[in-house]
C-alpha cells in the first residue's frame, strides 16, 4: 500500500506523543478502539479556561491511525473547546489523502478529541456541581 | 547491502541463477511443441519435459508418470479436489480438511459444498496442527477424500502427513496433501508417506512463476481424476493444454537443486532463522511465537509483537520485506484466518509479523533483520497506549474498550 507523504512524516516524527497527568481535573483523556479491531487511540488534552493549551498522544494502529491522531494533537492546540468539537473527521481524510480502506483511522481521531472533550467537561462539571452542592 | 532485503520467502522466491541457465534455451533455440511428434523441434522440448519429470518424481519418491504438470499449485488443487470429487461421487460425497489450509483448498471445498458435497473442515490445535486423531474421527463412510496441508503457508506448522496419510490408507480413502511450503524444506516420499495426490509449485523452491505439479499416484490405489481443463487431451488427459516447456524445465531444474542441496539449504536457513529468533527474544520483551516450536518449517518465523500494530510495524521496517497477520495488510480487512483458527486473538493476530529465511539470505541481512525490528518494536510501544497501559499495571483483558470497528 502506497502511502500519502503526509502520513509517513506523522509516522516518522510523530507530534504530541506522550501522556499528560489523568488525574489533573484541567485534564481530558479520551481512550477509543478496541485491541482486537487493531487499532486503539489515547488522546489527552490539557484546558486552560475553554481553551486547549496542550494536546498528548498515543496511537496502537497502522500508520494511518497513528497519522490520524498526531494530526489532531496538532490541529486542537490552541483551539477552544468548541473549536476542537467541529474538527470533522473528513478534513482528516483531506489532509492526509487517507484512501477508503482508511477512512476509519480519521473516524477514530475525530471520536479520540470528542471523547477527551467529554471526559474534560464530565469531570469539571461534576466539580462545578459539587462546589455548588457544598455552597448550597 | 542492496535494500530493501527480502524475507519473504513463504510469498515467492527469487530464481535460482543455474534455473535460469537451465531454461533459457527452451524460450528461444528449443521452442518446439512437446507434442509435435512429426519434427525433431517437438522431440527435443518432449525430451527436455520428460526429464523434467524425472527430477521432480526423483525429489518426491514418485514415479515420472505420476506427475501432471499445471500452472501452479492453485490449478493443481483445483484439479485434485475437484477431479477427486467428480470422479468417486457415487462413492461418496463428504470431503476432510481443516480450517487452516490456503485460501485455494478452502475455497475450492466451498466451491464442491454448493455442488452437493459435505466438508468438514478440523479444527486445528492451538499449534496449528492437525492430529491423526481428528482426522480419525472426521472420517464417515462416505468420506472420499482427506486434503491437508504438508506446511503451513502463515506459521509453518507442520503436519504429520505420515501419520494421517497410513490412516487414509487403512480406510481406503483418498489422501491429498498441499506440500507447496513443504517441498525442498522437508523431506517427502510419497511411498512411505502413503500420499496419494500432491501438489507443488516452482516459484517457492527457486524455480519460476506459472508452474507447478499435481503428483497423481497410479498404483495401490491408482488415482482416476477428472480433468478439468479439456482439450488436446495432454498429460494422460488430466490436463490439456500445451506445455509450458521453459518453465517446466525451470522446476524439473529447481527440484534437482532441492534434491542435491537439500541438507545445505534446511542447516542455512535453520541456522539463520534460529539465530534471529533467539536474538530478538533476547532484546525484546511480550513477543510470542505463533505455531508449533517442534514441528515447523526450518524456514519460518511468525512472531506477534504484542502491543504493536502490525502494518505500522511493516512501515517501522520498510527496508526489510515482510508480510503480516494483520488485518490492515490483507485486501480482506479481515485478520489471518490460520491465526484465528487457532485461537490467537484477534489482537495478537494483528501484531503477527512473518518473516522467511531462505537459500540467499546472508548472516548479515539476519544481523541488519534483527536491528530494523528491535528498534521498530521499542519505538512504536513508546507510542503505544497498550504498552503503557501493560507498564502500568492494567490487565487489558478487563478494560471496557469502547467503539472501534
Amino acid at each position: 500500500m502506497a502511502y500519502s507523504d503526509k502520513v509517513i512524516d506523522h509516522y516518522n516524527n510523530p507530534r504530541n506523543v506522550g501522556s499528560l497527568d489523568k488525574g489533573k481535573t484541567n485534564v481530558g483523556t479520551g481512550v477509543v478502539g478496541a485491541p482486537e479491531c487493531g487499532d486503539v487511540m489515547k488522546l489527552q488534552i490539557e484546558v486552560d479556561g475553554d481553551r486547549i493549551v496542550d494536546a498528548k498522544f498515543k496511537t496502537f494502529g497502522c500508520g494511518s491511525a497513528i497519522a490520524s491522531s498526531s494530526l489532531a494533537t496538532e490541529w486542537i492546540k490552541g483551539k477552544t473547546l468548541d473549536e476542537a468539537m467541529a474538527i470533522k473527521n473528513t478534513q482528516i481524510v483531506e489532509e492526509l489523502s487517507l484512501p477508503p480502506v482508511k477512512i476509519h483511522c480519521s473516524v477514530l481521531a475525530e471520536d479520540a478529541i470528542k471523547s477527551a472533550i467529554a471526559d474534560y467537561k464530565s469531570k469539571n462539571e461534576a466539580q462545578d456541581s459539587n462546589a455548588k452542592e457544598a455552597r448550597s | 547491502m542492496k535494500l530493501p532485503i527480502y524475507f519473504d520467502y513463504q510469498a515467492t522466491t527469487p530464481l535460482d541463477p543455474r534455473v535460469l541457465e537451465a531454461m533459457l534455451p527452451y524460450f528461444t533455440e528449443h521452442f518446439g511443441n512437446a507434442a509435435s511428434r512429426s519434427h525433431a523441434f517437438g522431440w527435443t522440448a518432449e525430451q527436455a519435459v520428460e526429464k523434467a519429470r524425472g527430477q521432480i518424481a526423483e525429489l518426491l519418491g514418485a514415479s515420472p508418470k505420476e506427475i501432471v504438470f499445471t500452472s501452479g499449485s492453485t490449478e493443481a488443487i483445483n484439479l485434485a479436489l475437484k477431479g477427486a470429487a467428480e470422479m468417486y461421487s457415487e462413492k461418496g460425497k463428504h470431503i476432510v480438511t481443516s480450517e487452516v489450509e490456503h485460501k485455494a483448498v478452502l475455497d475450492t471445498c466451498k466451491h464442491l459444498e454448493q455442488l452437493g458435497y459435505q466438508v468438514t473442515y478440523l479444527k486445528p490445535t492451538k499449534a496449528g496442527r492437525v492430529t491423526r486423531e481428528m482426522v480419525e474421527a472426521a472420517l464417515r463412510p462416505d468420506t472420499i477424500l482427506v486434503a491437508l496441508m504438508w506446511a503451513n503457508n502463515e506459521v509453518g506448522t507442520l503436519n504429520p502427513i505420515r501419520e494421517i496419510g497410513a490412516l487414509c490408507h487403512e480406510k481406503g480413502v483418498l489422501f491429498f496433501t498441499d506440500a507447496t511450503q513443504a517441498v525442498g524444506k522437508v523431506p517427502v516420499d510419497v511411498e512411505a508417506d502413503h500420499v496419494d495426490m500432491l501438489c507443488l509449485s516452482g516459484h517457492k523452491l527457486y524455480g519460476p512463476k506459472g508452474i507447478g505439479c499435481l503428483y497423481v499416484r497410479r498404483k495401490n490405489p491408482r488415482v482416476r481424476l477428472v480433468s478439468q481443463m479439456d482439450g488436446g487431451g495432454h498429460e494422460r488427459g488430466m490436463r490439456s493444454g500445451t506445455l509450458n516447456v521453459p518453465g517446466i524445465v525451470g522446476l524439473g531444474k529447481a527440484c534437482e537443486l532441492c534434491r542435491t542441496d537439500f541438507d545445505k539449504d534446511l542447516a542455512h536457513a535453520k541456522a539463520l532463522r534460529d539465530e534471529f529468533e533467539r536474538r530478538v527474544f533476547a532484546s525484546l520483551d511480550y513477543v510470542t511465537l505463533n505455531g508449533d516450536a517442534d514441528h515447523r518449517l526450518p524456514n519460518n518465523s511468525n512472531l506477534s509483537f504484542s502491543f504493536v500494530e502490525g502494518e505500522s510495524m511493516i512501515m517501522g521496517i520498510k527496508d526489510i520485506a515482510v508480510s503480516s497477520g494483520s488485518a490492515c495488510t490483507s485486501a480482506s480487512l479481515e485478520p489471518s484466518h490460520v491465526l484465528r483458527a487457532m485461537g490467537v486473538g484477534d489482537e495478537l493476530a494483528h501484531s503477527s509479523i512473518r518473516f522467511g529465511f531462505g537459500r540467499f539470505t546472508t548472516r548479515e541481512d539476519v544481523d541488519f533483520a534483527v536491528e530494523q525490528v528491535v528498534k521498530a518494536v521499542k519505538r512504536l510501544r513508546e507510542l503505544s497506549p497498550l504498552y503503557e497501559m501493560v507498564q502500568e499495571g492494567v490487565d487489558l483483558s478487563t478494560v471496557n474498550w469502547q467503539g472501534g470497528h
